[in-house]
């Protein structure tokens, strides 16, 4: 065993010398079964279940930058399977599933922690909503309880319950939802893929997909030309430029989502509490900083930064949720870039040229998506299949008809 | 970020609501078919560079402007009314 208890002792007894890197750093071959553009979360688990569930492992993943250097590495990590629609229902309690053993799996530690999300309702139709979500939940076989104002008081007591103008009426609590640490997710799936043989290689950035009669070759790359037979787009915020090195115009609008983060605190808030009248989530780090994050800024934009309107605002949101915490610090912030789609839900999907695919569109709720985003579109690459839990999420389900809009908010990118 | 109205001058981000790409000003009907309708409502060219999106001056002059701003480094490059643009088009 690479890993062990007895490992760390005699490291720790000879000056940990003999650590070896966790993933090798290969130069890229001339030619892959597969190529994955895009080191991230969804990119690493794609390349992992391609290789664990299918034995595909002639695969070459190329990030650009560093692997994780996006948005899987800058999130709330909030993780839960709450959702309401036919399509995403499913596929996110697979995917909460997959989260359940999913340091077994990777042998890593991702620090997965299932301390409950609960949603608040500030208004009888709100509260019957919840009802209706919570409803939906069970039926997918997933947790949920509807909570009264007294239980929600009794959990949380710090909130607010004084005021009128968002009074709270009670919430729906997630048991099994909760956080992981981000970071340790891309991590542990790079080095579950190195370890079956996938070429991670960092440092390489797409400039252009071969197509050759309706039909992938290739790409072209800062390091060199690679060809392949099979090529998936799965690079989040920027979506729209790599598929445009191969003709094609997405339903992607990208906007910037802003995080904020506080100094470590003693732990104050066990749980993650989502305002109900305000988009504002928060939870608190293990090391202690309070972690939240509120709605996008609301304009196109890959400025990876944000502007002061929308911080203004999460923190009114989060000063009229939680008064105490206007005492504690913001310590950094960030702003990731978000593939908005027109009803909030992802694609995972063929494209018009023959072997290549798309993972994309995952808005601003792709973290919790890792596992089973990973282990659907690498079902599709090796099957040409749909994954049963993920077949509503076509590229051209726009055009058809058949959107799901989990918000109901209508057809704008920004309203999701 | 401040857009500088052609009515009311440089203001607030904060004055300022925000709709979309300005392929919303190409409307198109049913009779120009489905792959329009596509284009018009849902698919983008998204650029990472210098864009133009419509945006609505909501507390300010209640008008319609197209803005040209650079979504990289939030630069706003101009704005022109949708209802000149709207004019030049039926002239």
């Amino acid at each position: 065993m690479r890993y062990s208890g007895l490992k760390v002792i005699t490291e720790g007894l000879f000056g940990n010398k003999g650590w070896k890197p966790a993933w090798r750093d290969p130069a890229p071959k001339p030619e892959y079964d597969v190529v994955i553009i895009g080191g991230g979360g969804h990119g690493l688990s794609t390349a992992y279940y391609l290789a664990k569930n299918h034995g595909i492992t002639n695969v070459a993943v190329l990030e650009k930058g560093y692997l994780g250097s996006g948005n899987i590495g800058r999130n709330t990590t909030i993780v839960r399977a709450n959702y309401y629609m036919p399509g995403n229902s499913e596929f996110y309690s697979h995917s909460l599933k997959l989260w359940e053993g999913l340091e077994s799996e990777l042998n890593y530690n991702v620090m997965h922690s299932q301390r409950g999300q609960l949603i608040l309702a500030h208004s009888d139709g709100q509260r019957d909503t919840l009802a209706r979500r919570g409803n939906a939940m069970i039926n997918q076989g997933d947790d949920a309880e509807l909570w009264t104002r007294d239980q929600v008081r009794d959990f949380a007591p710090y909130l607010d319950f004084e005021q009128t103008r968002f009074p709270i009426y009670g919430g729906l609590m997630h048991h099994r939802g909760g956080t992981a640490r981000h970071d340790a997710v891309a991590w542990g799936y790079a080095r579950g893929a190195d370890r079956r043989g996938v070429d991670l290689i960092q440092n390489c950035e797409v400039t252009g997909i071969d197509v050759v009669d309706g039909k992938v070759t290739g790409v072209q790359t800062s390091r060199g030309a690679i060809r392949a037979k099979k090529v998936a787009i799965i690079v989040a915020g920027r979506s729209s430029q790599v598929a445009a090195m191969a003709g094609m115009r997405l339903p992607i609008e990208s906007h910037i989502l802003q995080a904020y983060v506080t100094e470590g605190l003693k732990p104050v808030i066990d749980s993650v509490i989502s305002f109900g009248m305000g988009h504002f989530y928060i939870s608190q780090s293990d090391k202690g900083g309070l972690v939240f994050g509120g709605d996008l800024d609301f304009y196109a934009s890959y400025a990876a930064r944000g502007n002061l309107p929308m911080f203004e605002h999460v923190m009114e949101a989060g000063m009229t949720l939680m008064p105490m915490i206007g005492r504690a610090k913001i310590l950094r912030t960030w702003g990731g870039i978000m593939d908005m789609t027109p009803d909030g839900s992802p694609i995972i999907d063929k494209t018009g040229v023959e072997g290549l695919y798309l993972d994309a569109g995952w808005n601003y709720g792709g973290f919790k998506a890792v596992p089973a985003s990973g282990w659907c579109m690498a079902h599709l690459m090796a099957t040409d299949q749909p994954h049963e839990v993920a077949k509503r999420f076509r590229l051209d389900r726009f055009r058809s008809g058949h959107v799901m809009d989990e918000e109901g908010t209508g057809s704008q990118h920004n309203l999701h | 970020m401040r857009i500088t109205c052609p009515l009311c001058g440089p203001r607030d981000r904060r004055e300022f609501y925000y709709y979309g790409s300005d392929d919303y000003l190409n409307r198109v009907t049913v009779e120009d078919g489905i792959d329009a309708l596509d284009n018009f409502l849902f698919l983008r060219d998204n650029p990472a560079g210098v864009t133009r999106d419509l945006w609505y001056h909501e507390t300010g002059c209640a008008q319609w402007l197209r803005v040209t701003r650079n979504t990289v480094t939030h630069e706003v490059l101009g704005a022109e009314l949708v209802a000149d643009i709207k004019k030049g088009a039926a002239k």
